[in-house]
């Protein structure tokens, strides 16, 4: 971690080994993608058990985010929410995700509620989650070209893409 | 529905299709099983849980959909059976999808409303809710919005729930044969839209809740349309009751049918009635309140058995439930502003805008560039009628979110369908798949 004489707090708090933050009273920790399994192993054995959602966030127009000191900046930028229903908390765990090599272990095994999630951030952002039982697009066409949540994809120029439609 | 033949064209990414009976490997079978009920997949396999393998000859693979009355909208399930006994299922969902999270990033805070409403357009009010709670958080004014608007806005969602859970009611009596109660329920259900028209000016899609409050006050006689909703409603309630609820054909389609464990929904992830219907106390009003749900009393209502009969019973009392919140809120509902008095966030009201050039500036700046949220990132979740409904936003401190992202419950609670209808009759799918009472809209986005 390097020392930032302007940054507002001195020392960065942490949980599970991983820089947490609390900005708008919520709880957010920054995982490192080789720590993402074990931390998300560690929070459900922490107490929390449910996995509400799982999606990403594509920052190629927003680089300069604010990240806490000693996070990795990554294009792609994963973000869980877990539930904690005894406790009667959340926490909001955010993973990089780099554009030359986009993917993730699944959390099937942990949370077979992901299965869904993963695929549509599969859809939507092309970052692929190894060990998903089932890696294939939800919700566009299976033979669509692009992931269109990208940044760089552009909206209202979509080239035809149900040419079989158009023979008819 | 049509038989399935053949493959279709499958990409590197893989088809979205069931897999053929011949590349399922059972430990693949094992893992799923064993992923939901938390086991490893030794113990799993001990459970003696897995469906033995029919020749493929066997077996059929019959589509549901997406154009069955039955699915609720465009919801397509794979089925695959043996005899009348569902061995698999798969849904297929997607062509509803209309990349409404894209086009969320167009849109500015005033106009992301307009947006988030027709997502679950059964419950458009809770929708426009977390989106607005979602940007006061980032705008710092979530402790300053007035506390009319606050009551207003449980007034108008619990209202809301009702008229879901009404059309819950109404299209799982249909599914099931009760043809009479599509009618009744929706009855019912307009009386509710009929009340939501008088006060945003539209049945459906109201973008009438906003960041900052409200869009307007509640018109003059307000009170005693809803005291007139809520005199009519219990003893069609109680109609229901003897209709379907007591009914032996109605227990014996229901009791029994798609069971799910507490331990299952929770791995799931599923939320809402699907959960308390499992015995799980866990509603976010209680249990994480939000708005002024710690001022009023309710119930939660949980279920015992977690099957398609319990969710119907929880559905039919919480709308008696929000009849009693709604009760309270009438009684308690304060006069003051609905709007928070910030000129940045809200435009000013009509008239100023003849008389002050300031405010004309405000009026023109908020209604073309809209306004500036801080820079940051949120979730906030509430407690919608069929589970929780979050709102991710990213901001990069421009009048649009950088990211919108809606956590629909109807797209997560279906991934339980294919546990519950394991070893089904294919009857039963229909009852399962109206129990999980799925929004398309919302599902596809």
């Amino acid at each position: 971690m390097t020392d930032d004489a302007e940054a507002p707090e001195e020392r960065v708090p942490t949980r599970y080994g991983c820089p947490l933050t609390q900005r708008f009273g919520q709880d957010v920790i920054y995982v490192d993608r080789q720590r993402y399994l074990d931390v998300l192993k560690a929070t459900a054995d922490d107490g929390y058990e449910m996995c509400l959602d799982v999606t990403a966030v594509d920052y190629l127009k927003h680089p300069d985010r604010w990240l806490p000191d000693g996070v990795e900046r990554h294009r792609f930028e994963v973000v869980v929410n877990l539930l904690d229903m005894k406790a009667g908390r959340r926490l909001r765990v955010n993973v990089a995700v780099p554009e030359d090599d986009p993917s993730l272990p699944t959390l099937f095994d942990l949370h077979p509620g992901t299965e869904a999630m993963e695929r549509e951030v599969f859809d939507m952002f092309g970052i692929s989650f190894d060990g998903h039982p089932d890696p294939s697009r939800i919700l566009m066409p299976e033979d669509w070209d692009g992931h269109p949540l990208r940044k760089d994809y552009a909206t209202g120029e979509i080239p035809v893409q149900f040419k079989a439609g158009n023979a008819r | 529905m049509t038989v399935h033949v053949g493959h279709v064209s499958q990409t590197s990414e893989g088809s979205q299709e069931m897999k053929p009976r011949s590349e399922i490997v059972a430990s693949e079978l094992l893992r799923e099983i064993g992923a939901v009920l938390r086991l490893s997949e030794t113990e799993a396999a001990a459970l003696g849980d897995l469906p033995e393998t029919p020749e493929e000859d066997q077996t059929m693979v019959i589509n549901m959909g997406p154009q069955h009355p039955s699915t609720h909208g465009v919801l397509r399930l794979m089925l695959e059976l043996r005899g009348e006994e569902v061995l698999r299922c798969k849904p297929v969902i997607g062509y509803l999808h209309t990349g409404m999270e894209k086009q969320a990033e167009q849109l500015s805070y005033l106009q992301g409303g307009t947006n988030v409403t027709r997502m679950d357009y059964a419950s458009p009010l809770s929708n426009e809710l977390v989106f607005s709670m979602a940007v006061e958080e980032l705008l710092g004014i979530s402790n300053d919005i007035p506390e009319r608007a606050q009551w207003m806005r449980m007034l108008l969602v619990e209202l809301n729930r009702m008229a879901s859970h009404l059309l819950f009611l109404a299209t799982n009596g249909m599914d099931l044969g009760a043809v009479g109660m599509m009618i009744y329920g929706w009855r019912e259900r307009e009386e509710v839209l009929r009340f939501f028209q008088k006060v945003t000016g539209l049945r459906m899609n109201h973008n009438f809740v906003r960041p900052g409050g409200v869009a307007a006050d509640l018109p003059a006689g307000w009170r005693d349309d809803v005291l007139r909703l809520l005199e009519s409603i219990p003893g069609r309630l109680d109609e229901y009751d003897l209709l379907m609820t007591g009914q032996p054909i109605w227990r014996e389609r229901l009791q029994g049918v798609g069971v799910l464990t507490p331990t299952e929904a929770v791995a799931l992830g599923a939320t809402g009635p699907i959960l308390r219907s499992t015995g799980v106390e866990w509603d976010l009003r209680r249990n994480m309140p939000y708005l002024h749900y710690d001022q009023v009393e309710f119930d939660v209502l949980v279920g015992q058995y977690g099957d398609s009969f319990d969710r119907y019973a929880i559905r039919l009392n919480e709308v008696r439930e929000s009849m009693r919140i709604v009760r309270q809120i009438v009684e308690l509902m304060p006069s003051g502003p609905y709007r928070v008095q910030n000129k940045k966030v809200t435009p000013p009201p009509r008239a100023r805008i003849d008389e002050s050039m300031e405010a004309l500036i405000h009026h023109f700046k908020i209604f073309t560039e809209g306004f500036r949220v801080p820079e940051g990132e949120v979730y906030v979740g509430i407690e919608g009628p069929r589970g929780e409904i979050g709102c991710h936003i990213v901001s990069d401190g421009s009048a649009a979110p950088y990211r919108l992202h809606i956590r629909p419950p109807s797209f997560v609670n279906l991934q339980s369908l294919p546990h519950m209808l394991r070893g089904c009759l294919i009857a039963d799918a229909v009852a399962v798949t109206s129990s999980i009472d799925p929004i398309l809209g919302e599902v596809d986005r």
